[in-house]
């Protein structure tokens, strides 16, 4: 009897070691658990002109490498500007020139902010704003901006 | 002679009530039922060794099952995904793909239903069957709650094994795609994982599929432990009570399935 149990004991014991390791293997392998948790990092608020199709959660890259994400996205009604905020890991200090721009990866890949550091000594803080960004671009202006120069150079002749 | 389409009518109105009548009861008895065996759950983690062997039934019995469909479904996403996703050049996504669509759903979702057929009609045949053979009657006879004895360590052995057994459905499934789509395919393994790991967010995505299935597991195990309890004491009766077992559990799944992800996803896709 007392045997009987140690050994049943010992396969629920494996099967909890089983689940939580793949609980484990979810979180650290397939999930950004390590990578970025919702609570540390600090916060950069950028405003756009126009941000494209940029979503809440879409990552913020420098040099290619993802180092925060957008937490927030609100509407200015007073300037009429997009206003992002940004949380990233406190690993990546960022300067006060830095310029934040929104790129797509690819035709159809994902929407995302671009920072590029400048040469500035001081850091941005906590709640920094980032003072020099750039637009998202929409390919229909560029399309009709396009279609609209070929007009004019083509009519001037 | 002039009477009998009236007595007819009148004979399936009072069967349609009393079978109303009957169902509403039943859920008030379910209901009732519920709260007693959440009254008696302290009692299946005082006498812990019960609920280890439920466990055991449960849980470890279950592992080759729900490893092996893991593997499968996760080699089918795979392969059904690569198949749409290489049309448009996004055969990276596909890890993307196969691990949203095992973290949210799948896993929880598929684990319920084959532990619905594979533990959920045990339990519910073993209660069925003791109370058929009148052990549970002797319980009470001597004083020993069959609540406590029987029923809640079985509802909690299914409700703690429930979430592990999905969570390695989802770990297995994304191992398979893998195989299938690294291996075999020739997928760039970096960015298999790479997308993967950047698209998959810990808190939204793999938190609410352990939800969901904890969620499950509470479902499937009360309407097994029920079930089994309320059967009739015959040889039909615990067969056509196992037969419930897995359709209401299969139902509630789905179900429930739904409501969480309207809650839980609602808000995801809009900015």
């Amino acid at each position: 009897m007392k045997s009987g149990r140690s050994a049943l004991d010992l396969w629920v014991g494996i099967f909890v070691a089983i689940g939580i390791g793949c609980v484990l293997f979810l979180a650290l392998k397939v999930g950004n658990l390590v990578t970025f948790g919702s609570t540390e990092g600090y916060r950069l608020e950028a405003r756009f002109d126009n941000i494209g199709g940029l979503k809440v959660r879409a990552p913020a890259k420098a040099a290619g490498v993802v180092v925060g994400r957008v937490e927030r996205i609100r509407f200015d009604p007073t300037t009429y500007q997009a206003i992002v905020t940004l949380k990233i890991d406190h690993a990546y200090p960022f300067t006060t020139d830095t310029i934040a721009s929104i790129f797509t990866s690819g035709l159809l890949g994902e929407v995302y902010v671009g920072l590029e550091a400048g040469g500035d000594a001081t850091m941005l803080p906590d709640g920094g704003k980032i003072a020099k960004t750039q637009s998202a671009l929409v390919l229909e202006k560029l399309i009709g901006q396009f279609l609209f120069d070929k007009a004019a150079t083509s009519g001037g002749k | 002679m002039l009477s009998s389409p009236v007595t007819g009518i009148a004979d399936a109105l009072r069967r349609l009530g009393a079978g109303s009548i009957a169902s509403v009861a039943r859920l008030g008895y379910a209901a009732r039922f519920a709260l007693a065996v959440g009254r008696e759950s302290p009692a299946a983690f005082l006498r812990l060794h019960l609920t280890i062997r439920e466990i055991y039934f449960a849980g470890v019995l279950s592992l080759i099952i729900i490893a092996v469909s893991g593997m499968f479904v996760g080699m089918v996403l795979a392969l059904q995904g690569y198949d749409v996703l290489q049309r448009y050049g996004a055969d990276e996504s596909l890890g993307v793909l196969v691990a949203l669509s095992l973290v949210r759903e799948l896993g929880p979702v598929v684990s319920g239903l084959l532990f619905a057929s594979r533990a959920g009609s045990a339990i519910t045949a073993e209660i069925g069957l003791m109370k058929a053979t009148e052990q549970l009657s002797a319980m009470e006879m001597m004083a020993v709650d069959p609540l406590a004895r029987v029923v809640a360590p079985r509802f909690w052995g299914g409700v703690i094994s429930m979430p592990l057994l999905a969570a390695l459905f989802s770990t297995m499934g994304v191992f398979g795609a893998y195989v299938f789509g690294v291996q075999l395919i020739d997928i760039d393994a970096g960015s298999f994982w790479g997308n993967m790991k950047a698209a998959v967010d810990f808190r939204f995505d793999i938190v609410n599929g352990i939800i969901k299935s904890v969620v499950f597991g509470v479902a499937v195990s009360m309407i097994a432990v029920f079930e089994g309890f309320d059967a009739s004491p015959t040889a039909e009766g615990v067969s056509s009570a196992t037969t419930r077992t897995v359709v209401e559990s299969s139902l509630a799944i789905l179900a429930l399935d739904f409501v969480l992800t309207v809650f839980m996803f609602r808000g995801i896709s809009q900015t």
